[in-house]
């Protein structure tokens, strides 16, 4: 279409400059300033630890031959995989417990919300705001032996001695993650049970299904992908939690994320920390394929 | 039957329930740090502003705020600008490959952040890069660009392409048209944007924490007060005014975005 570009620049450049006015060149060159910034921040660091997790840590200098001893010491030394199982089962326990908990909410908002869903999701996502490192704060401050759940108690003669299970073990730590990511829960399962379709719960009804046999056989597999959505959401970030297990969590709720830090910080041996930090991601990513395959499964069974 | 309370009653009362968990724990905090005691423990003894007088003159955490200002207005400005083009390519432009590009950006909504965290830290120290506010600008721009691309794309896909072809058949440069058509109209979500990017910036910790060298920002600077039991009535005055600024904050974005939204109800 412009024969005067084509003379007067190379050919190479002539092709890219007309592929720049196709519809995908213009979006790839739209989009290219932070897809970069991705690829060289994110995608970048990561492929840095992968090759990191084959090397060897030799004294102080790293032995770049290719070795598979980190991840034979990450999935076979009792503490390392007792702190994988232990990260799994509570991001599942917390993605699962915040899910069910959060479903009912969803579902008012969007079936009760009315003219104020958007006020009701405000309100809901408000608490989320309030910082990371706070809110768990705030549940050592409730949770601890002198906290305010064992101080309000004994002053209310409910108990005579301080509860010591409250705080520092694996409880502690789910109860605080779920509180902390119950806002990315409702979410997703807001936006899927506002895409469903009113007229087949009707149509149900006239047909003579209950309440129950409706929420099974249509909101329920209807709404399985914001469900799906909502448990990776919680869960594959909550697997790699520092500061709940820290804070609340004790000996007994120690994570893998901590074992990670030891690797990077004190324990210096960053090729084993980099083999933690790969299997974590690999088990997770597995564990997240299995849930949906499994929901998958279930959903067709319940039509 | 009647005494029966009825569904919609029960989901109603577990609802104002649940919210009222979700709350308390972040009113604690406000609440103990006006309490005459040195731990936070009940029943409330007396009100005291001495936590927050504590503060003031603490050079450590004036200069932790300081660089907590920086990163966040450093990170939100950045981070809006590349969302805004992510934003654009997203509601605009149809080509392959967009699902994977945009995935890309938006993988760090849901990537264990410690993983993003000590990736980053061996690079950083790889290329021999020194650890400072920099580093921590850095990190925080990958986890506030998907937040800013949310925002955005919903202002996006409120306004009308058909004005900025009407502007450009005018004669308007692709300039002129991005000056005087297309930011206006995107005005209140640009402001709603660079509020959410602050305060996730101001609320960050763990590649805070990794990134940071010797200057620590907010969450950081807590972090370490919090071996010292006796700092925890300081740290908890501290957390909430941080508390405040961000509700502050996100209650004014939230005010922008609705006025978006309205813009768009108005169109024809």
């Amino acid at each position: 279409m412009c024969p005067d570009i084509a003379c007067c620049t190379p050919p190479g450049q002539a092709r890219l400059s007309r592929f720049l006015r196709t519809e995908t060149g213009k979006g790839w060159l739209t989009i290219s300033p932070p897809l970069l910034y991705a690829m060289l921040l994110l995608i970048g660091p990561i492929i840095v630890i992968v090759a990191n997790s084959f090397w060897s840590q030799d004294y102080l200098t790293i032995d770049h031959t290719f070795t598979l001893k980190n991840y034979q010491a990450a999935l076979t030394e009792p503490i390392y995989r007792d702190l994988l199982m232990r990260s799994l089962f509570v991001s599942v326990t917390v993605a699962v417990v915040t899910v069910i908990l959060a479903y009912p909410v969803a579902w008012f908002v969007s079936f009760h919300g009315g003219r104020y869903k958007g006020l009701w999701l405000f309100i809901i996502t408000v608490p989320f705001w309030s910082g990371y490192l706070l809110r768990i704060l705030s549940w050592k401050v409730i949770l601890g032996y002198k906290g305010v759940l064992n101080t309000g108690l004994l002053y209310l003669g409910v108990i005579t001695e301080p509860l010591s299970t409250l705080i520092y073990n694996v409880n502690a730590v789910i109860i605080t993650l779920a509180h902390s990511w119950a806002a990315f829960a409702i979410l997703p399962l807001f936006v899927s049970l506002e895409k469903l379709d009113r007229s087949l719960l009707e149509a149900a009804a006239d047909l003579g299904d209950g309440p129950v046999r409706r929420f099974l056989r249509i909101t329920l597999p209807l709404t399985m992908p914001g469900i799906i959505a909502a448990l990776m959401i919680v869960m594959i970030p909550t697997v790699g939690d520092y500061v709940t297990p820290k804070l609340v969590g004790g000996k007994d709720g120690v994570m893998i994320a901590n074992a990670i830090q030891v690797q990077f910080g004190k324990a210096s041996n960053w090729p084993l920390g980099a083999a933690l930090a790969v299997s974590t991601m690999v088990i997770v990513s597995i564990v997240a394929g299995a849930l949906v395959l499994l929901l998958a499964g279930l959903k067709r069974l319940l039509k | 039957m009647r005494f029966l309370p009825s569904p919609r009653r029960l989901l109603s009362t577990y609802v104002i329930l649940y919210v009222a968990i979700l709350y308390f724990p972040v009113l604690l905090l406000p609440i103990f740090s006006f309490n005459d005691s040195a731990t936070p423990k009940l029943p409330l003894v007396g009100f005291t502003f001495k936590w927050y007088e504590g503060l003031a003159g603490n050079a450590a955490m004036q200069g932790a705020a300081w660089n907590s200002l920086l990163v966040g207005i450093t990170a939100a400005f950045v981070s809006t600008i590349l969302g805004i083009c992510a934003a654009r390519a997203i509601t605009r432009h149809r080509f392959r490959g967009k699902g994977a590009a945009s995935g890309l950006i938006m993988a760090p909504l849901i990537l264990p952040e410690i993983i993003i965290a000590i990736s980053l830290l061996v690079v950083m120290l790889g290329l021999g890069l020194q650890l400072s506010l920099f580093t921590v600008i850095l990190g925080h721009l990958l986890i506030c660009v998907p937040y800013s691309v949310t925002v955005l794309v919903s202002g996006f896909e409120g306004f009308d392409p058909s004005m900025e072809e009407a502007s450009r058949d005018l004669g308007e440069t692709s300039f002129g048209t991005l000056r005087r058509v297309t930011l206006p109209m995107l005005a209140p979500s640009i402001v709603s944007s660079l509020l959410v990017t602050f305060t996730i910036s101001l609320d960050e910790f763990i590649l805070a924490f990794f990134l940071s060298g010797t200057e620590p920002t907010l969450p950081v600077y807590i972090w370490g007060q919090l071996r010292f039991a006796a700092k925890l009535p300081n740290v908890l005055a501290l957390g909430s005014i941080l508390i405040a600024a961000s509700l502050v904050l996100l209650t004014v974005a939230e005010l922008f975005r609705r006025r978006a939204e309205r813009k768009m109800a108005l169109r024809p």
